[in-house]
């Protein structure tokens, strides 16, 4: 297992660093209902992490409290070796951490492009009246952003459908794009809930493709949520597994599929 | 040409000017709504409002002037001076902006994910409050508001109309002013949400709460400009209104004229606010002149006349049941 800051090798070339982000000892309550129990984990610069575990284990609760949809009533959050305040989402976002949903939250009315290039607002730096005022500064900065936006769209293969509003597109695509969205945000930190959810084998594999390759051209950091579990242990470098709100995995997908407490979980064995 | 027809053509000119101010009044509605799903009852009281504080600046009334005589046994009026329109203007604005960050602070923010129908209630306790606070601060009495807007007949068109058909046209400068006002008010508007990282903010805040902030947009931000710019333009329909009819308490009642125009131009279209106002306006002043008073059609209907008191209603009706978006809302697609 990985630990320490020393950077690591994968077998495939990439350079795993050091703990870009600890979850310690997290609990999250609704009301009496207790979603997450006492969880700790961290994620590693430039690695797939991926979280997984049965229906209602707490997993995407898990995903809302890292992008801060959710603050846990105990536990710590670092990133970047300082611990965090609670904070609202657009600021954890702000902060280089970006995200797709699991039901999908698109700007429906808007272009993919349009869509696409919400992900960018951060890097919109002129006012509202320095861009009335010096246009071509504002000119300058939008063309830049396009470009980006145009590159994203290459790479996730979207050119033909730039200008069709998301709310026509079927659900693969809608995916699609709301990764390229995150990807415009060029964040250091991409949290995946459920990417490849309702999806058939072939956009599957489309999906996992441009996972990896993000991952791998960009160097991007990401931490995904998934119910296929062949996809999982294919993608990911390290996995946690969680049941009832607990961590009862964590290891590598060799490590992870060997665990005995994992196969109970999966396999429904009675508890004592 | 016949005189009916040349009435008919005058009365709808007057009728599509009528239209712009009622879009003034149905631009604020929308732009709140489309940001934030809030029927924003209080838009008419703001406009009143507006307009009430920047008489009170512009003659130097010294607010809550009442209230501080009645305290303290003082006897105070006015500061004395006349401020020149433009200071006042911009006094009021940021007495708006100042009122949108109250908003935010003081209600939004506490209802934050709640039913719409909360949020509308919420409006109406505010309009209410609003309207107390107006009166309180500047009291009740109807002033006349002047920054220097021209009024009365336009000669030029009279003229020009006289010489061509032999039958002057009246057409009030307010009302051309209102019209030049609200074109650059919607040009400016359009440009903001089109081409600023806060109006392409604004937009996505409209179409999608969770995914706005997830690309880090700062809701009540948006929510604050939002309603900064929605008392804006309740201003600029203030300074239409209160100098075309003097500052009164009524302002308040032409937001209830606003909502025809949003049911037919649909309540998230800025294009639809302004369409919607111009057929109300032109709608109501030709069925006024057409049947109300009988003068089309060698007067065969004559309902004998105030019929501009429902006729923009009874319009937004047929419109509920056979386009309910409007002309301009988003038309309802369910994938199933």
């Amino acid at each position: 297992m990985l630990d320490g800051q020393d950077s690591t090798i994968t077998e495939d070339g990439r350079t795993i660093g050091g703990v870009m982000m600890e979850m310690k000892n997290i609990t999250l309550r609704f009301g009496g209902v207790v979603a997450i129990k006492d969880i700790s984990f961290d994620i590693r610069e430039g690695e797939i992490r991926a979280i997984i575990g049965p229906n209602g284990a707490g997993k995407s609760s898990m995903l809302n409290v890292i992008s801060g949809f959710y603050n846990p009533q105990e536990g710590e959050v670092w990133f970047h070796g300082a611990k965090r305040p609670p904070m609202k989402p657009y600021e954890v976002a702000r902060q280089g951490i970006a995200r797709t949903f699991q039901n999908i939250a698109l700007f429906e009315g808007m272009s993919v492009l349009d869509n696409i290039m919400t992900g960018r607002l951060g890097f919109m730096k002129s006012g509202m009246l320095s861009q009335a005022i010096w246009w071509g500064k504002a000119e300058r900065e939008e063309t830049e952003n396009r470009e980006a936006v145009e590159k994203i769209i290459d790479f996730l293969e979207i050119q033909n459908i730039r200008k069709t509003p998301v709310g026509r597109l079927p659900y693969g695509l809608k995916k699609r794009v709301e990764l390229g969205r995150a990807l415009a945000a060029e964040p250091k930190l991409l949290l995946l809930d459920e990417p490849m959810a309702g999806m058939n084998v072939e956009e599957k594999e489309d999906m996992s493709r441009f996972i990896l390759d993000v991952n791998d051209e960009y160097g991007t950091t990401i931490a995904l949520i998934e119910h296929d579990m062949g996809v999982v242990m294919d993608l990911s470098d390290r996995v946690v597994v969680m049941d009832y709100g607990k961590k009862i995995g964590d290891g590598t997908p060799d490590e992870v599929r060997n665990n005995q407490d994992v196969i109970d979980a999966y396999l429904g064995v009675a508890h004592d | 040409m016949p005189d009916t027809l040349l009435f008919a053509m005058e009365v709808t000119l007057n009728g599509l000017m009528a239209g712009v101010m009622y879009a003034l009044v149905a631009l604020g509605f929308v732009l709140i709504f489309k940001a934030s799903g809030i029927f924003n009852y209080a838009q008419g009281v703001m406009a009143l409002f507006a307009a009430l504080t920047l008489v009170g600046l512009q003659d130097g009334q010294v607010p809550f002037s009442h209230l501080i005589n009645a305290v303290f046994g003082t006897d105070l009026h006015h500061f004395g001076w006349h401020m020149p329109a433009i200071v006042a203007i911009i006094g009021t604005v940021l007495v708006m902006v100042l009122f949108a960050w109250i908003v935010e602070k003081l209600i939004l923010k506490h209802l934050v994910n709640q039913e719409p129908i909360i949020l509308f209630m919420a409006t109406i306790g505010l309009a209410y409050f609003l309207e107390g606070l107006g009166d309180m601060m500047w009291g009740s009495d109807i002033k006349s508001l002047d920054v220097g807007l021209p009024q009365g007949i336009n000669g030029w068109i009279d003229e020009t109309t006289f010489n061509a058909f032999g039958y002057g046209f009246f057409i009030d400068n307010l009302d051309i002013v209102a019209t030049v006002v609200a074109a650059l008010l919607v040009t400016g508007l359009v440009l903001f949400s089109q081409y600023t990282k806060q109006g392409r903010a604004l937009r996505a805040v409209a179409d999608d709460h969770q995914a706005a902030l997830s690309v880090g947009i700062s809701l009540r931000f948006i929510w604050v400009l939002v309603w900064a710019i929605a008392g804006f333009v309740a201003l600029v329909a203030g300074i239409m209104w209160g100098t075309k009819s003097g500052v009164q308490f009524s302002l308040s009642l032409i937001a209830l004229k606003a909502l025809p125009v949003l049911m037919l131009g649909g309540f998230t279209s800025i294009p639809g606010a302004i369409v919607g106002g111009l057929i109300i306006g032109m709608g109501e002043k030709l069925f006024e002149f057409c049947f109300g008073t009988g003068q089309c059609f060698g007067g065969i209907i004559n309902l004998g006349g105030a019929t501009e008191n429902w006729f923009a209603y009874v319009l937004a009706l047929i419109f509920l049941v056979f386009r309910p978006q409007g002309l301009f809302g988003e038309k309802i697609i369910e994938r199933v």
